[in-house]
């Protein structure tokens, strides 16, 4: 029962561990003889302070909340999915199908085919590992990295030998038909006095992203399938007495999980590139983890750790666009917190509980 | 802080000190008061026993000697020196040894390995092997502690698992030995022969402190004993001046039943019919062999064994999350022992509900809230679904009036299961089973873990969904409760049905020797075993003993009479030659898991009828003992909740 209250677990802990990455990070900047204020001040400029920098920060933000979601939703059944890169790859490839071969009338309804087609094609790459470890116990993690360079090289050679057009020189796909290309907030929002979001590739799957938040939490916690997927994830011989089988279960978290990353590829895919190229996924179902383990696989937690990554992105593009900072060293901040905020969490919350502990005692 | 064993004083002592004296240790945990200003002295070469309740504070007590925690108050003697115990090396180095409840062995390690972990005398390790060999044999000869020094410790059985710590301590010249709830996990034969052991010991001196739920233990082995309640050393009484009734009356504050009120049982047709059920485990072990059981509707069949011999795969099988092969009923049709329609899902659809053994691994999700934890099995429930939804809040409330009838303290379905004590764990657990108002109530060790005062309450609920027509099938390693419940009893011994026996027909010498596969129970009298009574002397004890219903309600005085003997029994005790290989020991099937009643083959005597019998002489069977959780010690969490 010795407990911290929850807000400080939630809120306080990522808070100071984000400090503390911010703290190291200004000591590297420091170190290669920048000013770590002046950086900061042009990343906030970069990504925050103007709608273009608040368009790409988004456009980042999205493709984190897919990724964070789809790994959030199988931590919860305790599956460790570090297959998200792959499964969006793969959902790519399902985006690209339905743009290229079916003749859509206008952009939403394309939108709901291509999603349809991004969640099975990725829930299928999903399915795969799932059903190894189900039947077999082949550990999710292995195969599921496993799969990652599976679907590379499977990208790489549909692009290359079946998708790219006649006499194209990259591997890609043809340019999606007009009618199925998204708004983008640029054209959402800009009016013909004030235009907004310039040039910035954020598009209507960010609020797709939102939708998946909430379905994510009416899943997780207000269904009977979100209850399995709980109970299995925390103790597996109490689900099987209660009749929940640990086969359907691991099959439908990755299922699911496969789907949401998957979805992923919609926002790179259709949103902005409006063709499919090698690389769309640009590392997002990796960063989905640091994102899932911030946000604590809840939902609204998922979505603050991808706005905090997108600016992240956005803020190091910027840097390393206007600055001396090499584009390397914006790697390492994003990695000192995930290192902080994902790995090194207990260093934080330990000596916190003890404080709030000391202070309740005092009381 | 590792200078410790600092003696401050310079006191000769005129008479002999205790070994152990504690002053006004208080040590808390956040707001709660694990142990409020406890004093204690203990006199060498004595068993001093230690009893309470879950969550009482011994278990705090015994770390703070061992250096685990550090009281916030209070000073610690060891034969009259103050001694600091700011770690368990310190404790050590004090004289200090301590056998906890789960083993710190190395599983994969020999006995000698383990023996010297931790005391090697330099890097390498042959000739701390060898002198740890030596002084084995030495101790072995001495205490009657016979391990085999090469042998792997994972193949050992649990009782000789536990003489390899007590072995350990004593290797470490420890000369004050601390078990903490030793017999739990022990057969009957195996737990006399450790107090055996505890005797030998402490009539070499050695002083030792015995932390048991078990009041009968208790009784039985030591000199004087403390209770000790909420945190507070309530009393501290010579053994041979107290009984168990009042024992366990200091221990809960209160007058306990500690027997059942139950009227005859008047059964109707049988509900679940078993016929031949097997079960074959992943290793290829038979588990169950052809156990054919009925329960009728209005009764409850208690199954008798000692843990490991196919109670749980029996459980595991009816409540659907393990194949089998055979035939089981429910009402008259048979049910699906394998495959797509095997499941707790459609055991519960069948009118099946189960109380599990563990309710930390299967009953409860201990991360979950109470209400979430009420639902847990039932959850498909259309009634409780409102469109694709579940109804959240139509289930908070239906777990808040549940929790009421069920008495669960703190009546909060907010709290995460694991917030609460033992016994209010097991109370959401029967409340969620009862409540679906079933056929078929399946209950495994209720009362584990559980204190005097749920345990009460437990055992009243089942007996009230008996009342009502229900048919229940009750394991339990304990014949206390599986006597003071059971309509009807069964023993299982390995995989298989040994008998059935009423329980105002038999007796718990019977009952013992069924548990230890001996059917023959009129020619039982192993002449072979060296602890064996004869043919006669069996008879006679049977005879001396009352059946069980004409002494549910022991008198104080039967209680204290065999109390006051401890004496006789220890001269009985005496009297009995020392053990030999013996041929029955070793014709008897040895079992594959450590649980089973058979010693691992160094010819320790294995089944021990003599001590069964002597014990049930000196203390009747269904006297007061307070059915003791076996496995579960307080854990911090458990005790003190919502502090």
């Amino acid at each position: 029962m010795d407990k911290m209250p929850g807000w400080a677990d939630a809120v306080l802990v990522p808070l100071i561990s984000l400090i503390l990455a911010a703290i190291l990070s200004a000591l590297v900047i420091i170190g290669i003889g920048e000013d770590p204020i002046a950086a900061f001040n042009l990343m906030v400029d970069g990504a925050l302070m103007r709608s273009s920098g608040w368009g790409y920060t988004l456009y980042y933000a999205t493709n984190f909340i897919f990724t964070g979601l789809a790994v959030a939703v199988a931590f919860h059944a305790r599956l460790f999915n570090i297959g998200g890169e792959g499964q969006a790859m793969i959902g790519g490839l399902g985006v690209a199908l339905a743009c290229l071969y079916i003749p859509w009338p206008n952009w939403y309804v394309a939108l709901l085919g291509a999603t349809v087609s991004a969640a099975i094609f990725g829930a299928l790459w999903a399915l795969i590992p799932a059903y190894l470890q189900a039947k077999r116990g082949s550990h999710i993690v292995i195969t599921t990295i496993m799969f990652n360079f599976i679907a590379a090289a499977l990208l790489n050679y549909v692009l290359v030998n079946l998708l790219r057009p006649q006499g194209a020189m990259d591997p890609a796909t043809a340019k999606f038909p007009e009618a199925t290309h998204l708004p983008t907030f640029q054209d959402m929002f800009s009016t013909a006095t004030a235009p907004m979001f310039r040039g910035a590739p954020a598009n209507v799957t960010f609020f797709l992203a939102l939708l998946a938040c909430v379905f994510v939490w009416v899943l997780i916690w207000r269904t009977r399938l979100g209850y399995e997927i709980r109970a299995f994830g925390h103790s597996e011989s109490a689900a099987k007495y209660a009749g929940i089988s640990p086969v359907k279960i691991t099959i439908v978290a990755m299922l699911i999980s496969g789907a949401l990353a998957g979805m992923m590829a919609l926002n790179t895919t259709m949103g902005e590139a409006e063709r499919l190229v090698m690389n769309a996924t640009e590392g997002a179902g990796f960063i989905g983890i640091a994102v899932a383990l911030m946000g604590r696989s809840h939902p609204l937690g998922v979505l603050l750790a991808a706005l905090l990554f997108g600016f992240l992105y956005q803020g190091g593009a910027e840097l390393a666009l206007w600055t001396n900072i090499p584009r390397e060293l914006i790697v390492v901040i994003q990695a000192l917190v995930i290192l902080f905020t994902g790995a090194l969490d207990n260093m934080v919350r330990m000596p916190l509980e003890k404080l709030f502990l000391a202070r309740r005692r005092k009381a | 802080m590792t200078t410790a064993v600092a003696p401050e004083t310079d006191i000769v002592p005129t008479t002999v000190a205790p070994a152990i004296e504690l002053k006004g240790i208080s040590k808390a945990f956040g707001p709660v008061q694990a142990n409020k200003n406890i004093s204690i002295s203990v006199k060498p070469g004595t068993i001093h026993g230690i009893i309470g309740e879950n969550g009482a504070g011994k278990s705090t007590l015994m770390s703070i000697l061992y250096g685990f925690y550090k009281a916030d108050r209070g000073e610690i003697f060891i034969h009259g020196k103050k001694t600091d115990i700011p770690d368990s090396q310190a404790a050590i180095r004090a004289g200090i040894g301590m056998v906890f409840q789960h083993f710190k062995l190395v599983p994969n390690f020999t006995v000698l390995e383990n023996v010297i972990l931790g005391a090697e005398d330099g890097p390498l390790l042959r000739s701390s092997l060898n002198k740890a060999r030596g002084v084995l044999k030495q101790l072995a000869a001495e205490y009657e502690l016979h391990v085999d020094p090469d042998a792997i410790v994972e193949n050992l059985s649990v009782g000789h698992q536990q003489r390899v710590e007590i072995l350990k301590a004593l290797y470490r010249q420890a000369d004050i030995l601390i078990l903490d709830e030793p017999t739990g996990v022990l057969t009957p034969a195996e737990a006399d022969h450790l107090f055996r052991i505890l005797d030998n010991l402490r009539s070499e001196g050695k002083t030792i402190i015995l932390i048991t739920h078990k009041l009968r233990e208790i009784m039985k082995s030591t000199d004087t004993v403390s209770v000790m309640r909420r945190g507070e050393m309530t009393a501290t009484v010579k053994t041979s001046e107290t009984s168990p009734e009042r024992l366990a009356e200091m221990m809960v504050g209160r007058k306990v039943l500690l027997h059942v009120e139950k009227q005859p049982a008047s059964p109707k047709d049988p509900v679940l019919e078993i016929e031949n059920l097997r079960l074959v485990d992943d290793k290829g072990v038979e588990r169950l062999k052809g156990i054919s059981l009925n329960v009728r509707a209005g009764e409850i069949l208690g199954i008798a064994g000692v843990a490991g011999n196919g109670q749980s795969e029996l459980l595991e099988v009816l409540g659907g999350y393990a194949d089998a092969t055979g035939t089981v009923r429910v009402n008259g049709q048979s049910i699906d022992l394998t495959g797509k329609h095997s499941d707790g899902q459609s055991r519960r659809a069948r009118g099946i509900a189960h109380v599990p053994e563990d309710r930390h691994r299967e009953g409860l999700i201990m991360p979950f809230t109470a209400w979430e934890n009420t639902i847990f099995g039932y959850h498909r429930d259309p009634k409780i679904q409102s469109g694709p939804l579940m109804n959240n809040a139509a289930i908070k409330a239906e777990a808040a009036a549940k929790m009421e009838r069920f008495d669960v303290r703190p009546p909060n379905p907010k709290l995460a299961a694991r917030n609460f004590s033992g016994g209010n764990q097991q109370k959401i657990v029967l409340a969620r089973e009862i409540e679906r108002n079933p056929d078929i109530l399946l209950v495994g060790q209720p009362t584990r873990g559980v204190d005097i005062g749920a345990i009460e309450f437990i055992h009243q609920q089942i007996v009230r969904l008996r009342d009502e027509g229900k048919a229940i099938l009750l394991v339990s390693v304990e014949l206390d409760e599986i006597f003071s419940l059971s309509d009807r009893i069964a023993v299982m011994f390995d995989g298989q049905i040994m008998g059935e026996r009423l329980p105002s027909e038999t007796n718990e010498k019977e009952l013992g020797l069924l548990m230890a596969g001996i059917t023959d129970t009129a020619n039982a009298a192993m002449p072979a075993s060296p602890m064996a009574m004869t043919e006669t002397e069996l008879q006679e004890a049977a005879e001396a003993e009352p059946t069980s219903d004409a002494e549910a309600v022991p008198s104080a005085t039967e209680a204290e009479t065999a109390a006051e003997s401890p004496d006789q029994e220890q001269a009985a005790a005496e009297e009995v030659p020392p053990p030999e290989p013996s041929p029955a020991g070793e014709d008897e099937p040895v079992e594959e898991f450590s649980t089973a009643p058979v010693s691992a083959p160094d010819g320790i005597p294995s089944i021990d009828t003599g001590s069964i019998a002597s014990l049930s002489a000196s203390i009747p069977m269904s006297a007061p003992s307070a059915p003791p959780p076996p496995t579960k010690t307080e854990d911090p969490e458990e005790g003190d909740k919502n502090g």
